[in-house]
């Protein structure tokens, strides 16, 4: 599989990456030598091998059902470029 | 041509934890914007998520009562968009191995059939925070108390084939998680929401027609209003020789019409992934044996044993087992001595009757399971009618007194059975009815009627109608 220069674009829009048309054939040769590696993987017998979607050999950790956080508003919004009446401030989005 | 309707479910069940779901903060509806967001639910840069526990035994405990497999090893996703109260950029959600799989509900239609509504997966995911769009100029305000609040998403195959149908399995859904305590059921608050699927194709065709999906949709009657108008206009696109275009659309409540919101071609593409900061979830065995012993009975069984056990009918076995709260109603009367179909009638007649006028659910009842019991107890023996049975209900209702023998002492209700008093009160009814006299003796039983009707009046109520009725029928000579 490889990607064309409107894959590249499309993805870059999706993670709402600005990846100018300069540098687009720079980052397609890149992606494109990922998916050469996949091929390669794809390639291995892995019949019997359960599929892994972690690297490290663990479980997850599970926590009590217990409020333990206090309101810390006013310290966290002192962070943000805008805030008023307690609300985050954002450009107008409408959808 | 002859069309069927095609619909598929996704709800989406706010889980009643104290906590969020990835971290300590509060679940708490309608505190103060933002009071209720820590680190975590900002995605401030290291911050990292732990599950909560109590979201993860809910899960197990709705894929237990809906007969679903159970996958003790479950994958947490990342859903990746973009939109300012969904901080991290992603939803951590589930995607290919959801923690339950399969199962299904069984809905009863109005002509009482029921269907089998098969279910293809429950997630477990966290909520996005609410962005607020008419409080500030030029800006939008957002808020994150509600980001990481606990959901169930909970789907259906496209088994449903009628409105009728999907209502039928979005009460019977939403009844089942109440019943479970898994969800406090609160639709105008957003804790039960649904998208509905639709499609139509012509009867007899294969093949699905391409959908449309109805977004949140948070009452039932908006979602009958949604999918009725969707229904008739795919229908009339498709009868104009238009194709249906995939597309998520919104339903409009004041002008009851759905408009598109976006189409397949601008559709999301979500790029899931598994969420590297959060190990596969596993849910032992021993845990699951837990919420096996601690499952409360269902409603389906606890009707079976309604109807079993008190001898209801499987009608009435039915309305007084539909929801948890009429259910423990029900059984504390009995328990405090009611007879148990006269319990019934009294749940289903007078105290329905008044909850429905008042606006009232059967928690905010002012007459109390044990009062109720209390009343049906007096009637049972005597003491009163059951006439007077309803004058002590509406007294209890107003408040007026703390049980049934108070209000029966205080207003003087005693039921006579004393037939002394009873005849005196007849004789003087009977020496003022020579005309109803002389109808019944001509043999029309209705003038019977009215004399005892008289007589109880003459009482208050007070007197024993069937003692009335042998003293009159023994007087007249009959």
């Amino acid at each position: 599989m490889s990607l064309s220069t409107q894959d590249i674009e499309r993805i870059a829009h999706l993670a709402r990456l600005a990846v100018t048309p300069a540098e687009v054939a720079a980052v397609q040769g890149k992606l494109n030598g990922v998916f050469k590696l996949i091929d390669e993987m794809q390639a291995v017998n892995t019949e019997g091998v359960t599929p892994m979607s972690h690297g490290l050999d663990m479980v997850m950790r599970l926590r009590g059902d217990t409020v333990t956080e206090t309101n810390h508003r006013d310290k966290y919004q002192r962070n943000a470029p805008a805030a008023a009446d307690g609300y985050y401030l954002v450009p107008k989005v409408i959808e | 041509m002859e069309w069927e309707v095609v619909i598929g479910l996704e709800t989406h069940v706010q889980l009643t934890t104290q906590s969020k779901i990835f971290s300590g903060s509060s679940t708490a509806f309608g505190a103060e914007p933002n009071t209720q967001a820590s680190i975590v639910d900002l995605a401030l840069p290291g911050a990292l998520p732990v599950m909560n526990r109590g979201a993860v035994e809910r899960a197990v405990k709705f894929g237990l009562a809906i007969g679903a497999t159970i996958n003790q090893r479950s994958i947490m996703a990342r859903k990746n968009y973009f939109y300012p109260d969904l901080p991290k950029g992603y939803q951590i959600s589930q995607f290919e191995t959801p923690i339950v799989q399969g199962g299904g509900v069984t809905i009863t239609l109005d002509d009482g059939t029921t269907k089998f509504i098969e279910l293809t997966r429950a997630h477990l995911e966290e909520d996005a925070g609410k962005s607020v769009h008419d409080l500030f100029d030029g800006a939008s305000g957002v808020d994150l108390n509600r980001a990481g609040t606990p959901l169930l998403e909970i789907v259906t195959e496209p088994v449903m084939r009628s409105a009728k149908e999907a209502i039928a399995y979005a009460k019977a859904l939403h009844n089942l998680v109440r019943y479970l305590d898994i969800c406090d059921g609160n639709m105008q608050e957003g804790s039960f929401r649904c998208d509905v699927n639709v499609s139509v194709r012509p009867v007899g065709q294969k093949e699905f027609g391409t959908r449309r999906e109805i977004k949140n949709l948070n009452s039932f009657k908006f979602m009958q209003q949604a999918i009725d108008y969707e229904v008739r206009w795919q229908i009339e696109q498709i009868e104009d020789g238009k194709k249906i275009v995939q597309a998520t659309v919104l339903f409009n409540p004041d002008t009851g019409e759905t408009r598109a919101m976006r189409t397949k071609e601008d559709a999301m593409d979500y790029r899931y992934f598994p969420d590297p900061d959060l190990p596969p979830l596993v849910v032992s065995d021993a845990d699951l044996a837990h919420i096996k012993a601690a499952m409360p009975e269902l409603p389906e069984a606890k009707c079976a044993r309604f109807a079993s056990h008190y001898g209801l009918s499987p009608y009435d076995a039915r309305l007084l087992s539909q929801d948890g709260a009429t259910a423990t109603f029900f059984e504390t009367a009995v328990k405090t001595g009611a007879d148990p179909k006269l319990a019934a009638n009294w749940m289903l007649g007078d105290l329905s009757a008044a909850l429905n006028r008042d606006e009232k659910s059967i928690e905010q009842s002012p007459v109390s399971a044990v009062q109720l019991a209390g009343v049906i107890a007096r009637i049972s023996d005597g003491t009163i009618s059951h006439k007077i049975g309803k004058t002590v209900f509406d007294a209890l209702w107003k408040g007026d007194g703390a049980d049934a023998d108070a209000v029966i002492d205080s207003k003087g209700l005693r039921q006579i059975s004393d037939s002394g008093a009873i005849e005196k009160i007849v004789d003087e009814v009977l020496a003022k009815s020579a005309a109803q006299i002389a109808d019944y003796k001509a043999g029309k039983e209705k003038a019977l009627m009215s004399i005892v009707g008289q007589v109880m009046k003459a009482s208050q109520g007070k007197a024993n109608p069937a003692q009335v009725n042998d003293i009159i029928k023994r007087k007249l000579g009959a």
